[in-house]
C-alpha cells in the first residue's frame, strides 16, 4: 500500500464514521413537529433529576407526579382530597381497614380502564421484598391489600395508624404494563404509562424532562399544554438561564433569587416547608447525653441569627420537627435565645468553666465532636454557627466534615448535623426521629433519643383517630422534648422560586425536605393561567 | 498498516481485561456505599430491613473476584447487566447517550486540531512576532483556565451580553423536536469551549514543531534551491513539524473524555458525563465497568491512530515498528 492510497483510505474511513455518528444522532422524530405556537407552554428549571419515572420504585410518592394519580392527593392548603378515589376513605373504629371507592371513569393514557386491580398491584408491588424501592418504609403498617369488587379497595393494617390516608396518595402504576417486566429495570421505569394530567413526550436524561397534556384527562384537560423540566444541577446556570429568558421559573438559593428582586417581569416565592436542620445530641455521648447540656446548648444557641445570616431571611427558628406555623405546633414551647440561662443551667449541673473556658464535670471535659456532609454548605455554615455559640457557653464542639459513610459508624457517640421534614402528618418526623424502639435503626432516631413518655404520647398519636386527641399527644411530645432536647433543633428552611410574572399570583404547598418534581409553584402548573 | 492493527487489537484484549479487574477493585475499596447511593433522601428514612433488603438485591455483598468474573462472562455473551443507578439496561444508559458525547467530543477535537495547526503554523512563520507572542500568551492562559470557568464565561458572554446563542441543552427549553439546525446552534457553545480548551496544546506543539524544523538541513537546502517560501513553509517543514502532534492526538484521547465530562455538566449537554459521575459515586459495577471499557477503548484506537498516522507522515517510521 502507497502512502497516498492509506491517505485515501484513512480520508474516506474518518468521513464515513463522522457520517455515521451524525446518522445515529439524528432523533426519529425530527421535523414531525406540529409547530403550533400559540399552544400554552412552561419551562422551569430544577435542581434535581428522578431516577426513575415508575411509582414502583419511588417516583411521585408524595404526590404532584403529573403523570400519575393517587388515590388521594393534597390540595393547595395540604387538606387531603380524593382523586383516583371517588371519597376519602371510610375508616373502622378500631383504625386498622380503609376502604377507598374508586372512580370508575378513569383511563390510563393507553386507553385502558383503571380499576381496583392496579390499586392492588401497585401496593403490592412496593411492599415486594424483591422490588428496589428504598421508600417502601412508609407503607410498613399495611398488613394486606384487596380489591373487593371492581372498583372498592380495602387496607388492612397491622397495628392502627391514624397518619395512612396521608400515604396513599402514592401514584398507582397499570398492572397491564407494569406487571409483564422487570420492575427493577423494566422500559416502565423511563416510559411511563398513568392516569395523570400530562403525558410524558420525551426525557433527555440530564436534560430536560417534557411533558404535553392529557387530553382525556379525568380531571379536565390541562391549561398549560406543554410542560418541561429543565434539569440544571449548578445554581449559577439556572439563575444564569432564567436571566437569559430560556426559562420561566426556576429554583434558587436565597443569595442568587436575591438578583431578581427589583426584577419587574419576575416575582419570587418563598415556600415554607417542614424541611429543618438539626444537631443530633447521641443518648451515647456522656457530654451530648447530658440533660443539663442538651438544655443548655438549647439556649445557647441563637437561632434568628443563623435565619438572618445563614438563610438571608428565608426561614425560621426551629424548636421541634414541627414548624412554628403549623397547626401541630404546640405554641410556649419556644426557646428564645439566652445564653445567661445557659451558663446558669450548667453551673447548677455542676459544669465548671475549667483555665480554657471549656466547662468540667467529673473529670469529664464538655467537648464533642459534630459531624457535617461534606461538600453541603447549608449544613456546614449551621454546624460552624453552632460551634461558635456553644463556645460562649462553655461546650467545646469540634466540627468535622464528612460523607454519610463516614459519619454513619459513628452517630451512635458523635454529634451530626443533620436535615429531613416530611410534612403532611406530625407522625412522619415526629415518630421516625424520637421513638425509642428505632434508635439507630437506618437513619432513623440517629440521636438514639430515648424518653419513654414521648414514646406513649407518639404511640397515642399514632393510633388514635381523635384530632383534639392526637393535637394533645403531640403537645406531649414537643413539651417532653423541650425539657430534654435530645436534638437543637436550628431552623426551617424556605425553599425560593422565581418565576415571571405573566402567570399571574402562584401559590405552593407546605414543601418536605426533598423537594424534588413535585415541589414549587408548579405543583399544579395543570391549573396556571396567563394574566391577561 | 493490517499487520499492526491486528497486533494492536490482540494486545487490546488483556489490557480491557486488567483494566476492567482494576475498576471492579477500586470500586469495592471505594469508601461510596452502593446501597446509600441507590437509596438517595430516602434511605435517610427508611428502615434498616429496607436497606438490607435492597443490599441483598442489588447484590452488594458479593465478593470482589466471583463478581467480577459474572460481569466479564455476561460480558461477553452482549449482556452488560442493569445499571442500579438509572433503573435500566446498562446497554440503554450507553446507546441513548454515547452519540451526543462523540458528537461533542469529535467537533470539539476536530476544531482544536485544525485551530492548534492553524495558529501554530502562523506563529511558528515568524517566532517573535505580534502573532506568536500574542496566541502564546492566550495559549498558556487558555492552558491554565478550567474549562468549566471557561464554559461559563461563554454562556455569559454569547448567550447573556449577547443573547446569540443558546445557554445549554441539546434543543430549545421549549421545543421536545430534535432537529439538525437546532442541535447546531446548541452544540457551537460546548464543542468551541471544549475546542478551545484542547487547543492549547496542539498550537504549541505545532508551532514548536514547526520552528524547529524551519532550523533544520531540509529547510536550508530548499531555501538554497529557491523554493518559495510557501512551499517551503507548506511542504517542508509543516510536514516534519508536525510529527511531534500526531503523537499527542493519541495521548489528548483522556484528556478531552475528562474534558468532555465538565463541558457536559456545565451546558447540560445529555451525554454519557452525568451518567459517569452517577456511576462512579454510586459504585454502579456494571455500568462504571462498561464506560471504563468505552474510555479504554477510546484510548487505545486514538494511540493506533497517532501511530498510523505518523507511519503516514514519517516515511522512516515502519508500520511493523
Amino acid at each position: 500500500m502507497t502512502a497516498r492510497s492509506i491517505r485515501g483510505t484513512v480520508a474516506a474511513a474518518l468521513a464515513g464514521s463522522l457520517a455515521l455518528t451524525a446518522v445515529a444522532c439524528s432523533n426519529p422524530d425530527s421535523g414531525s413537529g406540529d409547530g403550533g405556537g400559540d399552544q400554552e407552554s412552561a419551562v422551569v428549571g430544577i435542581a434535581y433529576e428522578p431516577d426513575s419515572l415508575s411509582p414502583l420504585l419511588g417516583y411521585g410518592k408524595d404526590g404532584n407526579s403529573k403523570l400519575f394519580d393517587g388515590l388521594l392527593t393534597v390540595d393547595g392548603d395540604m387538606n387531603l382530597k380524593p382523586a383516583l378515589a371517588s371519597a376519602l376513605p371510610e375508616v373502622t373504629a378500631d383504625g386498622m381497614t380503609y376502604t377507598y371507592r374508586l372512580r370508575d371513569d378513569v383511563k390510563f393514557s393507553d386507553g385502558k380502564p383503571f380499576s381496583a386491580a392496579d390499586v392492588v398491584f401497585t401496593y403490592r408491588t412496593i411492599l415486594d421484598p424483591g422490588t428496589n424501592n428504598p421508600s417502601k418504609t412508609e407503607l410498613a403498617a399495611i398488613e394486606d391489600v384487596t380489591a373487593k369488587d371492581e372498583n372498592t379497595v380495602v387496607f388492612t393494617l397491622k397495628y392502627p395508624y391514624a397518619p395512612f390516608a396521608q400515604r396513599t396518595v402514592l401514584p398507582i402504576a397499570p398492572e397491564h404494563v407494569a406487571g409483564k417486566q422487570d420492575v427493577n429495570s423494566g422500559p416502565f421505569t423511563s416510559k411511563p404509562v398513568g392516569t395523570g394530567p400530562y403525558l410524558l413526550t420525551n426525557w433527555s436524561k440530564g436534560e430536560k424532562i417534557s411533558f404535553k397534556a392529557n387530553p382525556d384527562y379525568w380531571g379536565g384537560e390541562a391549561t398549560v399544554k406543554k410542560f418541561t423540566m429543565a434539569i440544571i444541577k449548578d445554581d449559577d446556570i439556572r439563575a444564569t438561564r432564567l436571566r437569559a429568558g430560556d426559562l420561566d421559573g426556576a429554583i434558587l438559593p436565597p443569595n442568587l433569587a436575591k438578583g431578581f428582586k427589583d426584577d419587574k417581569g419576575r416575582k419570587t416565592y418563598a415556600a415554607t416547608t417542614y424541611d429543618y436542620r438539626t444537631v443530633t445530641l447521641p443518648t451515647h455521648n456522656k457530654v451530648a447525653g447530658d440533660t443539663a447540656v442538651r438544655r443548655a446548648l438549647d439556649v445557647a444557641v441563637d437561632r434568628e441569627t443563623m435565619v438572618d445570616k445563614i438563610l438571608d431571611g428565608a426561614g425560621r427558628a426551629a424548636y421541634g420537627p414541627v414548624p412554628t406555623d403549623s397547626e401541630w405546633f404546640t405554641k410556649g414551647t419556644e426557646r428564645p435565645h439566652d445564653l445567661a440561662k445557659a451558663g446558669k443551667i450548667l453551673d447548677e449541673a455542676g459544669w465548671r468553666t475549667g483555665e480554657d473556658g471549656v466547662r468540667t464535670k467529673d473529670g469529664v471535659r464538655a467537648s464533642f465532636p459534630l459531624w457535617y456532609l461534606t461538600g453541603d454548605k447549608l449544613r456546614q455554615d449551621h454546624a460552624l454557627a453552632y460551634a461558635s455559640d456553644a463556645k460562649k457557653a462553655g461546650i467545646d464542639i469540634k466540627t468535622q466534615a464528612g460523607t454519610w459513610e463516614v459519619i454513619e459508624p459513628r452517630m451512635k457517640t458523635d454529634a451530626v448535623l443533620a436535615g429531613g421534614g416530611a410534612p403532611g402528618d406530625p407522625d412522619f418526623d415526629q415518630f421516625s426521629l424520637l421513638n425509642s424502639g428505632l434508635a439507630g435503626d437506618g437513619f432513623n432516631n440517629m440521636a438514639w433519643y430515648d424518653n419513654p413518655a414521648v414514646d406513649k404520647a407518639l404511640d397515642t398519636g399514632r393510633e388514635s383517630g381523635d384530632k383534639p386527641a392526637r393535637k394533645a399527644a403531640y403537645d406531649t411530645v414537643q413539651r417532653e422534648l423541650a425539657k430534654d432536647p435530645g436534638y437543637t433543633f436550628l431552623t426551617h428552611i424556605d425553599h425560593i422560586y422565581v418565576v415571571n410574572d405573566t402567570w399571574g399570583t402562584l401559590t405552593t404547598q407546605v414543601e418536605p425536605h426533598d423537594h424534588g418534581l413535585a415541589s414549587g409553584p408548579w405543583w399544579n402548573v395543570e391549573k396556571w393561567a396567563r394574566t391577561p | 498498516m493490517a499487520r499492526m492493527t491486528g497486533r494492536r487489537m490482540l494486545f487490546a484484549a488483556p489490557v480491557l481485561l486488567v483494566v476492567t479487574f482494576g475498576v471492579f477493585a477500586v470500586a469495592a475499596a471505594s469508601p461510596f456505599d452502593p446501597v446509600k447511593a441507590y437509596a438517595g433522601t430516602a434511605g435517610l428514612t427508611a428502615s434498616q430491613e429496607t436497606l438490607d433488603q435492597l443490599r441483598a438485591n442489588l447484590g452488594v455483598d458479593q465478593a470482589l473476584v466471583p463478581r467480577w468474573w459474572e460481569w466479564l462472562t455476561s460480558a461477553v455473551t452482549g449482556d452488560l447487566g442493569d445499571s442500579s443507578v438509572m433503573r435500566r439496561p446498562v446497554a440503554d444508559v450507553i446507546t441513548e447517550r454515547l452519540g451526543w458525547s462523540v458528537l461533542l467530543a469529535t467537533t470539539a477535537f476536530v476544531l482544536a486540531i485544525l485551530l492548534g495547526t492553524a495558529l501554530g503554523v502562523a506563529a511558528a512563520r515568524r517566532p517573535g512576532g505580534w502573532l506568536d507572542r500574542g496566541v502564546s500568551a492566550a495559549a498558556y492562559t487558555l492552558e491554565a483556565a478550567p474549562a468549566f470557568w471557561l464554559g461559563l464565561l461563554a454562556i455569559w458572554f454569547f448567550a447573556l451580553r449577547l443573547d446569540v446563542l443558546p445557554a445549554g441543552g441539546l434543543t430549545d427549553s421549549g421545543s421536545d423536536i430534535v432537529t439538525f439546525g437546532q442541535v447546531a446552534s446548541h452544540l457551537v457553545l460546548p464543542a468551541a469551549v471544549l475546542g478551545v480548551s484542547q487547543m492549547p496544546w496542539f498550537y504549541l506543539y505545532v508551532r514548536q514543531g514547526v520552528a524547529d524544523a524551519l532550523e533544520e538541513d531540509p529547510v536550508r537546502g530548499a531555501r538554497a534551491r529557491g523554493l518559495s517560501e510557501r512551499t517551503v513553509l507548506l511542504s517542508h517543514a509543516w510536514r516534519s513539524g508536525m510529527l511531534p502532534m500526531l503523537t499527542l492526538i493519541g495521548s489528548r484521547v483522556p484528556e478531552l473524555i475528562t474534558g468532555a465530562l465538565l463541558i457536559e455538566t456545565v451546558f447540560s449537554w445529555p451525554g454519557i458525563a452525568a451518567a459517569t459521575v452517577q456511576a462512579a459515586t454510586s459504585v454502579d459495577f456494571p455500568l462504571l465497568a462498561a464506560l471504563t471499557v468505552l474510555a479504554t477503548a477510546a484510548v487505545l484506537v486514538g494511540n493506533l491512530l497517532s501511530d498510523l498516522l505518523y507511519g503516514l507522515a514519517d516515511p522512516r517510521v515502519g508500520f511493523d515498528g
